[in-house]
């Protein structure tokens, strides 16, 4: 079985100061796949995550050693743009957050960012966005309202919504359903389901369940190392360690 | 012997009773020197209050000098100094995590902020008015730009730090730059709690006596002109509370009432707006 590799983690470090947070890491990231982080709170799952379009880099004090390549083209090189970098490799957070502006303008901010596109071009993407976030036919009528007005879950949809709007390559999900409650969490993962044709994705989550659901490949990982990482299916019905078995059975974390 | 419950219960209601009564001594002071100023100030007030300027003592006048001066130097003031604050401020809150300027920025600014306001005014009376040789509106304004600012960095950056780093992540995820996620995004969230301090800045100068003595002094005249010595309320009142005569105390009373309830209604402003946003 061949896949193409959208990212290539190679000997990865990460520090908070002197703070080790990851260690050794090494993991091919498949093109067009979801690929699940799990592992016990503190484990590293989030920081990884969060090295992949760099957003530790807001941050004093917190550095990545090794090799991160995205397409082959390493985005640790201190040549890279960040901003280029993040508007290939969109991310979606916990907790909703939209801006505090109109729904349309929420969705119409990133696109403006990189684009000049002439009005009604703008309409039809921002339209085709929220098509895609499965937000359209609740929020066709109102696109003028602020999105604080939206529930939980479409806020959520909405800042998925905003992450597709600019066209990235990949999606990063940092665990996007935990405050939502279980109606908008299948809304999401249908969701995934659906943008993995297009997009890769990569998603932290703390329910073994849901990335049973939803992943096709599953890392698995435990104080800052990868235990284990491998096809979904194969990780859940015949992982390779014991760590892995203990952990995905409810025997430990 | 108490039970346990009810021991807890005599020592809330004494509690409860003892900080009523510390409220009402608080409250009592309050409505005292408001009573005493309505009580006072409706006396004088009058439609000439603005439509004529000050009076020599003897003779019918207003106070409409002092007000226009009053709020001339208001607006200039909070005009050169609203910009500052609000930089220095979302500087200290949006780049200030690194280097060395921003802790030293953040002392200086609190020592500024607390800093009696007739220092301020003898400095500008020794940088600025010592080297034109006259008083004029523009020291004064320049005066209470000193005070705004303090207030609007310390304002701005408080309000800006509520504001949650998860905005901001989520503005650099779609590959905004820093500059548009602080003008578009963050400023935005935090602008009720910015215009606040704004308000709040206005409130303090308009009732500022010492900074304007050694700058804008006093005119008996009604002046337009900023490079000239400027009247204005704080000075005003103060002459004429401190003269002998009877007519001059009225006018300082309704002075007084008049910038107090302009600071009132500032207050309560900036309270409904902040209210409103949240």
């Amino acid at each position: 079985m061949e896949t193409n590799i959208k990212f290539s983690l190679r000997k990865l470090d990460f520090y908070y100061g002197k703070n080790h947070a990851l260690k050794d890491i090494n993991l091919d990231i498949p093109v067009n796949q979801v690929t699940a982080f799990i592992g016990p709170s503190g484990c590293g799952k989030s920081t990884l995550l969060r090295t992949l379009n760099r957003m530790y880099d807001l941050y004093p004090g917190q550095r990545a050693e090794g090799q991160i390549l995205l397409d082959g083209v390493d985005i640790l090189d201190k040549k890279t743009d960040l901003n280029t970098l993040r508007a290939r490799v969109g991310m979606v957070f916990q907790k909703p957050t939209p801006f505090p502006m109109s729904i349309f303008d929420n969705i119409a901010f990133g696109i403006k960012l990189y684009e000049k596109v002439s009005r009604a071009e703008l309409h039809d993407r921002v339209e085709w966005a929220l098509k895609k976030a499965a937000l359209w036919n609740e929020v066709k009528d109102k696109l003028s309202q602020s999105g604080y007005s939206l529930s939980g879950g479409q806020q959520q949809r909405l800042c998925i919504a905003r992450g597709i709007a600019v066209k990235p390559e990949v999606l990063l999900l940092d665990e996007p359903a935990s405050a939502l409650d279980p109606i908008s969490t299948a809304r999401i993962e249908e969701l995934v389901h659906e943008l993995k044709t297009e997009y890769t994705i990569a998603i932290v989550t703390h329910s073994m369940q849901q990335a049973a659901r939803v992943s096709d490949f599953t890392a698995y990982m435990y104080l800052g190392e990868m235990m284990e990482f491998g096809r979904t299916d194969v990780i859940f019905t015949n992982p390779s360690k014991k760590e892995t078995e203990d952990y995905i059975t409810g025997k430990f974390g | 012997m108490f039970s346990p419950y009810a021991k807890r219960l005599l020592l809330n209601r004494t509690n409860l009773v003892i900080s009523g009564i510390a409220m009402l001594i608080g409250l009592m002071a309050l409505g005292w020197i408001l009573w005493t100023l309505v009580d006072f100030g409706f006396h004088g007030l009058h439609v000439k209050l603005f439509t004529e300027s000050t009076p020599p003592p003897g003779s019918d006048g207003g106070l409409v000098n002092a007000i226009a001066g009053s709020l001339m130097m208001s607006f200039v003031g909070t005009l050169i100094g609203t910009p500052v604050g609000i930089m220095a401020g979302t500087y200290l809150a949006e780049f200030g995590q690194r280097g060395w300027l921003a802790p030293i920025t953040r002392f200086l600014n609190d020592i500024l902020l607390s800093a009696p306001s007739i220092i301020v005014g003898l400095f500008i009376y020794e940088i600025y008015v010592m080297r034109v040789h006259h008083f004029s509106g523009w020291a004064g304004s320049f005066a209470l730009s000193l005070l705004v600012i303090p207030v609007v960095v310390r304002t701005t950056e408080d309000m800006l730090r509520l504001i949650p780093d998860t905005l901001r992540e989520a503005a650099a995820a779609l590959g905004a730059p820093r500059w548009m996620v602080v003008t578009m995004i963050t400023w935005r969230a935090a602008r009720a709690g910015m215009i606040t301090g704004i308000l709040l800045a206005i409130a303090r100068i308009s009732g500022e006596t010492a900074p304007l003595l050694f700058t804008a002094l006093n005119n008996q005249f009604y002046s337009n002109n900023m490079n000239a010595p400027m009247a204005n309320l704080p000075v005003v009142i103060f002459q004429m509370a401190m003269s002998p005569y009877d007519d001059w105390h009225n006018l300082a009373w309704a002075g007084a009432l008049l910038t107090t309830s302009l600071v009132l209604i500032l207050s309560i402003s900036a309270r409904i707006l902040f209210k409103k946003e949240q």
